[in-house]
């Protein structure tokens, strides 16, 4: 079964602006799925639209089989949302913003309690339930917002930037505490600008742009289509030169620095082979970018490109 | 009822928010209106005498419970589901199966129990300072209940329109008080010159507080029913106006 079906979804906003051109997706049950693209592509749009949080212009949205248009109610019993603000109330406890939104889901306040409990223990919350919110520091309030989306025990989970601005501990952390949704069941939509994140977490991907889907497909097809990989050479000595080796291309960054591209066919063993015979000795090596952060890269440059000639 | 519990969350949590601030909430209109019968009702109102048959502190303290009530029941909800717009967790209830009708339910009675508990301070403190004869109780409780409904009802649109915290402050303050205090809050419109009291009876304020006055202490200076007719067509007007605005989402969605 399908956890998301879109087709045809258009928003235009007042004054104009198209935010979203048609576009469809597919997202399967239990899938772990990232909807990425960069600031103002459409994705905050497309998931206000799904939430019921922003109206849309034109299409059909099916989330487990509901439709938006029919069942709204049914819909939104589906889903839970971490919005990418902070959205809670600053002055209430940790415990009553959870009560509060399992009541607005109708779960009577005995059940509320009790996923309460399961949820902030799940999100290491529970010796913070009776802290009021605004106290607590930037990665518990991240880690608040996924703990009330799961009170209602959702079957799709929306996580948009859930990570951001937190450390790469917490951030860590939260992966794990999301892996663990996803394998109890819980189908997860996850938009981040940490494509580490989603390469880490996602098995599916769709790459969004100027409204439009530029890419949709499995995460591991996506990346093996990347045909260059691309290194940074610490080297032992500045060099006066870049030198020239077919098949590689060479480029320095910093005095001591030095980007390589490697193709998929060529052996690192004759890059450096061909270093040494140059007298470049090589103190360490490490990777330029995330592999997923050079193909989003590349997608966006070219539907930019695209997007202008158009 | 399938909404109950929506509908029982959101009103508590309404009650717990104003409990919780009652310095701001609650201690205001109980300083304000003790200050309104010593200075009106003792001081001043022995020297103007009685009003139709009461004297002049049994006369005012109707009008000075539900101009209370008014502009609690009305500041509650305006000052809260902005608030809720503000910090954005209106989009706690928005994403949550509860359907529109019960979003105004849940914030109007959120209102309305914050004017009742307010009228019944201002009630408690009126008795140190004068009798209450009461005419007709069930009069009294019926105006009281659909005024505090009505002004609430109002006070949501207030809120869903309002893009400021100033925005939330002009109307109590420049049409509700001024409105309050020329609806025969202080005095009978029988004793004003003829143009004014036909001018009065344009102030709906007028009719709420003169069937508010006739339930607890007998006096009117309009028709019963039609004070009734008045605030039931406003409070049905408000009704679908609000429904509309949560329905098209104006002011809490893009």
């Amino acid at each position: 079964m399908k956890a998301l079906s879109i087709r045809n979804l258009r928003k235009t906003y007042k004054g104009g602006f198209e935010a979203l051109k048609g576009i469809a997706l597919d997202v399967e049950e239990g899938d772990f799925f990232a909807l990425l693209g960069p600031n103002g592509a459409g994705k905050s749009t497309a998931i206000g639209i799904i939430c019921s949080l922003v109206n849309k212009t034109s299409g059909s949205i099916k989330v487990f089989d509901a439709d938006l248009n029919k069942d709204r109610e049914l819909v939104k019993s589906y889903i839970g949302l971490v919005p990418q603000e902070i959205n809670f109330n600053q002055f209430e406890t940790v415990e009553d913003i959870l009560l509060n939104q399992a009541g607005y889901y109708g779960i009577s306040r005995k059940k509320a309690k009790h996923r309460t409990e399961i949820c902030l223990k799940q999100m290491q919350l529970w010796d913070r339930r009776n802290t009021v919110s605004r106290r607590l520091s930037g990665g518990m309030k991240r880690r608040l917002m996924i703990a009330r989306a799961l009170v209602h025990s959702p079957r799709l989970l929306i996580l948009d930037e859930p990570t951001a601005g937190v450390d790469i501990e917490i951030r860590r952390s939260m992966w794990e505490q999301m892996r663990e949704v996803n394998a109890q069941g819980t189908t997860i939509i996850l938009t981040t600008h940490y494509l580490e994140e989603a390469e880490n977490l996602c098995r599916n991907i769709a790459i969004i742009d100027h409204g439009n889907i530029v890419e949709n497909s499995k995460m591991s097809s996506l990346l093996a289509r990347l045909n260059v990989d691309y290194f940074v050479l610490d080297l032992a000595e500045s060099i006066a030169m870049v030198p020239e080796i077919p098949g590689f291309s060479l480029e320095l960054e910093e005095d001591r620095l030095l980007n390589v591209a490697v193709p998929k066919d060529q052996s690192l063993n004759q890059l450096f082979q061909e270093l040494s015979k140059n007298n470049i000795q090589v103190l360490s090596m490490k990777n330029k970018s995330n592999r997923l952060e050079q193909l989003f890269m590349d997608l966006v440059t070219q539907n930019q490109t695209t997007h202008v000639h158009s | 009822m399938k909404y109950s519990i929506a509908f029982r969350t959101i009103v508590f949590k309404e009650i717990r928010r104003f409990t919780r601030i009652w310095p701001q909430t609650l201690l205001p209109p109980a300083i304000t209106t003790s200050l309104y019968f010593l200075i009106f009702g003792t001081l001043i109102g022995e020297r103007i005498g009685d009003i139709k048959g009461a004297s002049y502190m049994t006369y005012i303290v109707p009008g000075v419970i539900l101009m209370s009530v008014i502009s609690h029941s009305y500041a509650n909800v305006v000052s809260s589901f902005y608030s809720t717009k503000f910090q954005k967790h209106i989009e706690e209830i928005l994403v949550a199966p509860v359907p529109n009708w019960v979003i105004l339910a849940g914030y109007v009675c959120g209102g309305v129990a914050r004017g009742l508990l307010v009228g019944m301070v201002v009630t408690s403190i009126s008795l140190l300072f004068t009798e209450i004869p009461v005419n007709n109780i069930w009069i009294a409780l019926a105006v009281v209940l659909l005024t505090s409904t009505l002004f609430a009802l109002a006070g949501f649109i207030n809120a869903v329109f309002a893009d400021s915290f100033d925005a939330i402050s002009i109307i109590p303050n420049f049409v509700l008080t001024p409105l309050s205090y020329l609806g025969g809050v202080f005095y009978s419109v029988s004793m004003l010159p003829e143009i004014w009291q036909k001018i009065s009876l344009g102030n709906p304020i007028l009719y709420m507080i003169n069937a508010f006055r006739y339930g607890l202490i007998g006096i009117t200076d309009v028709d019963i029913q039609f004070a009734f007719a008045i605030t039931g067509g406003f409070i049905l007007l408000l009704i679908i106006f609000n429904l509309y605005l949560l329905h098209k989402g104006v002011g809490i969605k893009n």
